[in-house]
């Protein structure tokens, strides 16, 4: 074979690159699996069904920001008939008072960076 | 007609899937079965390819004419277009393989109003390939969140620079949306002119469609059927550290997508999508245009006894000179000697 050494190196290099993530996670030991949240305590109720705000809760958020900024329309009314003010701060971060525990972890998991907060007050650690 | 044999298969594959779990829930097979043996398939059928190709003998070094080859000091040369070192080959190699430098010199040939033939640029076919070979490329290293925890830094900067208009939200990324473009162009040109399409092969078409499924149902997941992308990371998680599992009420989509990624996976390796590989071998971009530097001996030439001339003169010297005989080498130096 001519150039053995290149060739050689070439699919060593290729082999290393594609199984990378496999290398990755032994290096960095991290468990798979979900990162534990921190779920309100005292509700047992989100604004819309469990499984409907994993997928869709930025869908949600997008639609209210429309609905107020918009049409001026700030009431969310719940599948159980519960009214809620369409607000980000206000709303979602009542509940959810521990962002870092919630909201972030599940996005550093996923790989998301929100720019909400750019604009938006988050709040502030519970004393 | 050959189109129509490529988009049939892609029709039966998505009714694999559908079938499979859509109706018959097997979501282990197609989570899991199948990913690791597409997987499996595509590194073992690459690394066969590449030494197939390796063991095949090197042609003779092939000037090409795009640019003026190493010769005389007063001579200028284009190292790039036609390398005479290392450096000049990795720099044509890096020209090639990044920038596409020789579609970029693609040309077409037209027959005007008045019957002439006109030749001219002919840069679309460059700037499609360029658009959705880097889109694919963003994209491809952008799913690395999935498979990485925690994940990296950079991933996260290419996505805030992939999303940086911030439109909608979830926010568009603007490779995903350029590599649909993309193969939807690279698709158009070929059913659209008619020489192209005169050539074209259901193998030519097939991975476009294939990609074309990818890209669409990525972009329909992404921001019209959602899936629970916790649960996504999960799956791919256990795939990478080999304790798979499944878990419950990942979307159908997802098993769209993720089938058409194990089908392009394995297809890979038989196909013409190999020229990921094949482009760092090609001899008329990889070997230095050193003919006239260096002699090049044909390595397997039949070693043959061979007797210089100049072998010759220096056994017979003494003999010639005796006879008469006109020497090179005295005659040469002896005149310099003198001066
Ligand atoms: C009334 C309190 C309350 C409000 C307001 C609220 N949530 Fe929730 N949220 C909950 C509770 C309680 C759960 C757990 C529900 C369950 O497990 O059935 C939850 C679950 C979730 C989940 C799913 C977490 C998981 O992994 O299961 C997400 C995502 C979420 N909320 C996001 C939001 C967002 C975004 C908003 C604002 C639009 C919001 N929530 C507003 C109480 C609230
Ligand atoms: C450039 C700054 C900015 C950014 C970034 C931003 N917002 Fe807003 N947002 C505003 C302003 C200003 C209002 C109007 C506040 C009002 O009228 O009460 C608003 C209102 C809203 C509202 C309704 C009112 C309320 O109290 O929450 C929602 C929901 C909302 N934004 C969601 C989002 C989400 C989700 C994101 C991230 C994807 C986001 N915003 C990013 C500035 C911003
Ligand atoms: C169960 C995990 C989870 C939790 C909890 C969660 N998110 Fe998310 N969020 C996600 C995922 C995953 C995405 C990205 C979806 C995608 O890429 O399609 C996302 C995306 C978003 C986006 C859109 C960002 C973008 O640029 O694409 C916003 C806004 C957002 N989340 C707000 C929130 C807020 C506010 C909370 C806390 C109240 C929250 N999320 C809690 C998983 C979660
Ligand atoms: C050849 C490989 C692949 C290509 C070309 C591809 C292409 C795409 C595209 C274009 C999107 C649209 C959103 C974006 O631009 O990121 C997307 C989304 C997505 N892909 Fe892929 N994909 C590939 C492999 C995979 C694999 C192996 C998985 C399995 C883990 C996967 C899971 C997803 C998911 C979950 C989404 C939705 C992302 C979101 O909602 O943010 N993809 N893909």
């Amino acid at each position: 074979m001519t150039d053995a050494g290149k060739i050689i190196a070439g699919i060593v290099l290729f082999l290393v690159i594609v199984t990378s993530p496999m290398w990755y996670q032994l290096v960095s030991g991290s468990t798979p699996g979900a990162p534990k949240l921190e779920m309100p305590v005292d509700v047992t109720d989100c604004v819309e069904g469990a499984d409907y705000m994993r997928a869709f809760h930025m869908d949600l958020l997008n639609v209210w920001r429309d609905d107020v900024v918009r049409e001026g329309d700030r009431i969310h009314v719940a599948p159980d008939g519960k009214e809620y003010d369409k607000s980000l701060s206000r709303t979602c971060m009542s509940c959810h008072s521990n962002k870092d525990a919630f909201c972030d972890r599940c996005h550093d998991y996923a790989g998301v960076k929100p720019y909400c907060w750019d604009c938006h007050v988050e709040p502030r650690e519970q004393p | 007609m050959n189109a129509l044999y490529a988009f049939i298969t892609v029709v039966i594959l998505y009714l694999v899937v559908y079938l499979g779990v859509g109706r018959m829930g097997l979501e282990t097979f197609f989570g899991v079965v199948i990913p690791y043996a597409a997987i499996v398939l595509f590194l073992l059928g690459f690394v066969f390819r590449i030494f197939g190709w390796a063991r095949s003998t090197v042609p003779f070094r092939i000037p090409t004419t795009s640019g003026q080859q190493k010769s005389l000091s007063f001579i200028k040369n284009n190292n790039l277009e036609s390398p005479h070192n290392t450096v000049g080959v990795i720099g044509r190699m890096a020209l090639e393989i990044l920038f596409f430098r020789s579609l970029f010199r693609n040309t077409k040939a037209e027959v005007k109003d008045n019957e002439r033939l006109v030749y001219g640029p002919d840069k679309w076919l460059w700037a499609g390939a360029l658009v959705f070979h880097w889109s694919f490329l963003v994209v491809f290293v952008r799913h690395y969140r999935f498979f990485a925890e925690p994940v990296p830094g950079f991933i996260l900067g290419l996505q805030s620079l992939d999303g940086i208009f911030q439109i909608g939200v979830p926010v568009v990324y603007l490779t995903g949306a350029a590599l649909l473009a993309g193969v939807t162009f690279l698709f158009l040109r070929r059913v659209v002119i008619p020489q192209v399409r005169y050539i074209s092969l259901p193998a030519d078409y097939f991975p476009l469609f294939v990609i074309m499924m990818i890209a669409g149902s990525g972009l329909l997941m992404r921001h019209f059927y959602k899936v629970d992308i916790v649960n996504v990371k999960e799956l791919a998680m256990g795939l990478v550290s080999f304790a798979p599992s499944v878990p419950e009420g990942l979307g159908f989509i997802f098993y769209v997508h993720l089938f058409f990624v194990s089908v392009l996976f394995a297809y890979f390796p038989f196909s013409k999508l190999m020229h990921l590989g094949g482009v760092f071998l090609s001899p008329t971009r990889n070997l230095a245009n050193t003919n006239r530097v260096k002699r090049h001996i044909n390595p397997w030439n039949y070693d043959v006894k061979t007797h210089t001339y100049e072998e010759y003169e220096d056994e017979f010297r003494d003999v010639m000179r005796e006879a008469g005989l006109p020497l090179d080498k005295e005659e040469s130096v002896l005149p310099l000697e003198k001066e």
